[in-house]
């Protein structure tokens, strides 16, 4: 029982980042319609400028911001000076795709001449130094703070995406370009904000990642990248419940193939699941936008 | 007349191969990993020990009117990419020896290129079991695990007299595949019952579902096959997770590095190790190659910059031996002669299979750095 608890613990911990990261890559989808693969290296540069911070001394929930708004800004900026020029020079969206990746492996060797190759750690900081023992389930202060963190990122999220005339914008955008234009939306703005929202939650994401699992460098983005797709087209695409769904639910599956089975089988089972799940219900967990869109 | 036409055409070649070759030069390739994750971690302190090394041959004049020629090649850790750059630099650049690659993977794809073409290969970081094996061109200069692993053992089983393990190591990686095996026969030879074997694979960086489940076995030590920067989070987070400091933390011989301390923090403090090299290493060349390493680099060299420097040294002395690098036969078996060299290492010969005879000690992490506990 302690060791199922703890195994829950060590599961919702990594799942609330897949679910902050996941959300960025299926609001990008969503709106969009566009599968940004740079959204890896932005949770890298998220790490690597919320480390910058850390170690000039700012504290945790700061270095979350200047993660989160570095993540964002290159995602503002890909939008401007990539996706935008290449769909107005009419270009397939698997162009933006292809796009994507290069910018993705620009920016990783920028974050190499910049950061250097090596793994780098977060300064310790006192919150990994608090442990609580609830009967013999061990959880950090660290841990909960990063849930905690993740699930107010959501919640923030959903607020502006529900309640706010941006976030309407942003919907109906999703929900059509065309319609959006028709109805006044300021369509360009509204992208931009949707690709700023996106690079941010990667840009905490690898923040949270790095603080909690002491893992900062350049090539960091890459396996967080697959585990990102995978939570968005498990929630189904363009899904945000679903995206934070599909992130604790891949964070519990990996965590309990590794308990109940066996960690040499882990991927193999885990990604097996997935495909299971969506045989039966091809649209992932949730519908997406697509669906609701036809 | 005939010199002064050899002159322009050696000029003349020089101008299209982009380097400038004087006849007493002697190229040697440099394959280290400076980018690609995890192998650069090891690659760019090979890569600097060998070019340090070079440069104090150089300057010694110990090789009379020959200059070595280092030629660094960047394979980012890819065995595609260092095919590539072994075939260049044997057919273009000619060198005389190679020093590298990083990864033991790049080894077993690129190495039978340099054993056709008799060309010399000197690795200082690759530890798997037949990679000498490969052909009789083929040497290393670094302590194997099987080598030093059952010292490490030894020592614990003398201290701590531990009845049950725990195995955790990284499943993709050869390395550390065949390290668990060393492990794993060392610790059923020494009736030690493994209680718990767990796995991760190549960029995990969340080991508490498989340290969650060793911790439930309860073992006696926990022997970790993971390079530097797995090994240090795989250690923290064990701590973390509340697996006692009496359990005694044991990893493989590539987990040495001054990364170590620097990522796992006082949570590596009792971390066993063995290894031919020690930063303390008491001897008069290893305290003149620490010092000559701090101060052109700025930072402590690791064993696997001692072993890299080690291995220029030794052909630096196999090529005087052999009275130059015209003759790859005769080069090939200077280098199979050296004896009781004294290095960095200590003193340094090759077996019969090119396998580095050295004294291996056992390491332990206290207060942040490796201290020889066993061993001379």
């Amino acid at each position: 029982m302690e060791v199922f608890a703890q195994q829950i613990v060590n599961g919702l911990s990594i799942g609330s980042i897949y679910a902050v990261f996941a959300i960025g890559c299926t609001l990008i989808f969503g709106v969009l319609n566009i599968i940004n693969l740079a959204q890896g290296a932005f949770l890298m540069i998220g790490a690597c400028v919320g480390l910058e911070a850390a170690r000039f001394g700012l504290p945790l929930p700061v270095t979350l911001l200047v993660a989160a708004f570095g993540g964002g800004l290159l995602g503002v900026l890909s939008e401007q000076f990539m996706f935008r020029p290449l769909r107005k020079a009419g270009g397939h969206r698997w162009m933006g795709l292809v796009a994507s990746l290069a910018l993705a492996r620009l920016l990783v060797g920028v974050a190499q001449e910049i950061f250097g190759t090596e793994v780098q750690a977060y300064p310790r900081s006192s919150m990994s130094a608090i442990i609580w023992q609830i009967g013999g389930v061990r959880i950090q202060a660290l841990q909960l703070f990063i849930i905690a963190a993740a699930v107010v990122l959501m919640l923030l999220f959903a607020f502006i995406l529900q309640r706010t005339s941006l976030g309407r914008a942003i919907r109906t955008v999703a929900f059509s370009e065309d319609v959006a234009r028709i109805v006044g939306v300021r369509v360009e703005s509204a992208t931009l904000v949707t690709f700023f929202i996106a690079g941010a939650l990667a840009g905490a994401a690898g923040l949270l990642l790095g603080v909690l699992f002491n893992v900062v460098s350049p090539f960091m983005g890459d396996s967080a990248l697959v585990k990102g797709l995978t939570v968005m087209i498990l929630g189904g695409l363009g899904n945000i419940p679903g995206a934070v769904a599909g992130g604790f639910l891949l964070g519990l599956l990996e965590v309990f193939s590794v308990a109940y089975v066996s960690s040499a089988f882990r991927d193999a089972i885990g990604f097996g699941l997935i495909f299971l799940i969506l045989l039966v219900k091809p649209t992932g967990l949730f519908s997406g936008f697509e669906e609701r869109r036809a | 007349m005939r010199s002064t036409l050899a002159t322009i055409l050696l000029a003349a070649s020089g101008l299209f191969m982009g380097t400038i070759v004087q006849a007493k030069d002697v190229k040697v390739g440099i394959v280290q990993s400076t980018s690609g994750g995890s192998a650069a971690l090891y690659g760019i302190m090979q890569k600097n020990a060998a070019e340090l090394a070079i440069a104090e041959i150089n300057a010694s004049g110990a090789l009379g009117d020959i200059k070595l020629v280092g030629i660094h090649q960047d394979d980012a850790g890819d065995r595609g990419q260092t095919v590539n750059i072994f075939q260049r630099l044997i057919s273009q650049e000619k060198v005389k020896a190679i020093f590298g690659p990083t990864l033991t993977n790049s080894a077993f794809a690129a190495d039978p290129l340099a054993q056709r073409a008799k060309v010399p290969v000197i690795a200082s970081s690759n530890t798997a079991p037949g990679v000498t094996a490969m052909g009789d061109f083929i040497f290393r200069t670094c302590a194997t695990e099987p080598m030093v692993f059952p010292g490490v053992l030894d020592y614990v089983i003398k201290k701590r007299a531990p009845k049950t393990s725990a195995q955790i190591y990284g499943i993709d990686d050869m390395l550390m595949k065949t390290a668990y095996d060393v492990h794993k026969k060392a610790l059923e030879k020494a009736g030690i019952k493994i209680v718990a074997t767990e796995t991760f694979q190549k960029g995990d960086v969340d080991y508490s579902a498989q340290l969650t489940k060793i911790k439930a076995a309860n073992p006696d030590i926990v022997v970790i096959g993971g390079l530097a920067e797995e090994t240090a989070n795989i250690v923290r987070q064990a701590r973390q997770l509340g697996i006692p400091a009496s359990t005694i933390m044991l990893g493989a011989n590539a987990a040495i590095s001054t990364k170590l301390h620097d990522l796992a923090g006082p949570a590596a403090e009792g971390f066993l190790v063995g290894s031919g090299w020690f930063i303390g290493y008491d001897s008069p060349k290893n305290k003149a190659f620490v010092e000559a390493y701090r101060a052109k680099y700025n930072t402590n060299p690791d064993t696997f910059a001692a072993q890299a420097y080690a291995a220029v040294y030794v052909f630096a002395d196999a090529l005087k031996r052999a009275g130059g690098a015209d003759d790859p036969v005769k080069l090939r078996d200077a280098i199979a002669a050296t004896k009781d060299l004294d290095t960095s290492l200590g003193k340094i010969s090759f077996d019969a299979s090119r396998e580095p005879v050295l004294s291996a000690k056992v390491l332990e992490l206290k207060d942040g750095k490796f201290v020889l506990v066993s061993g001379d």
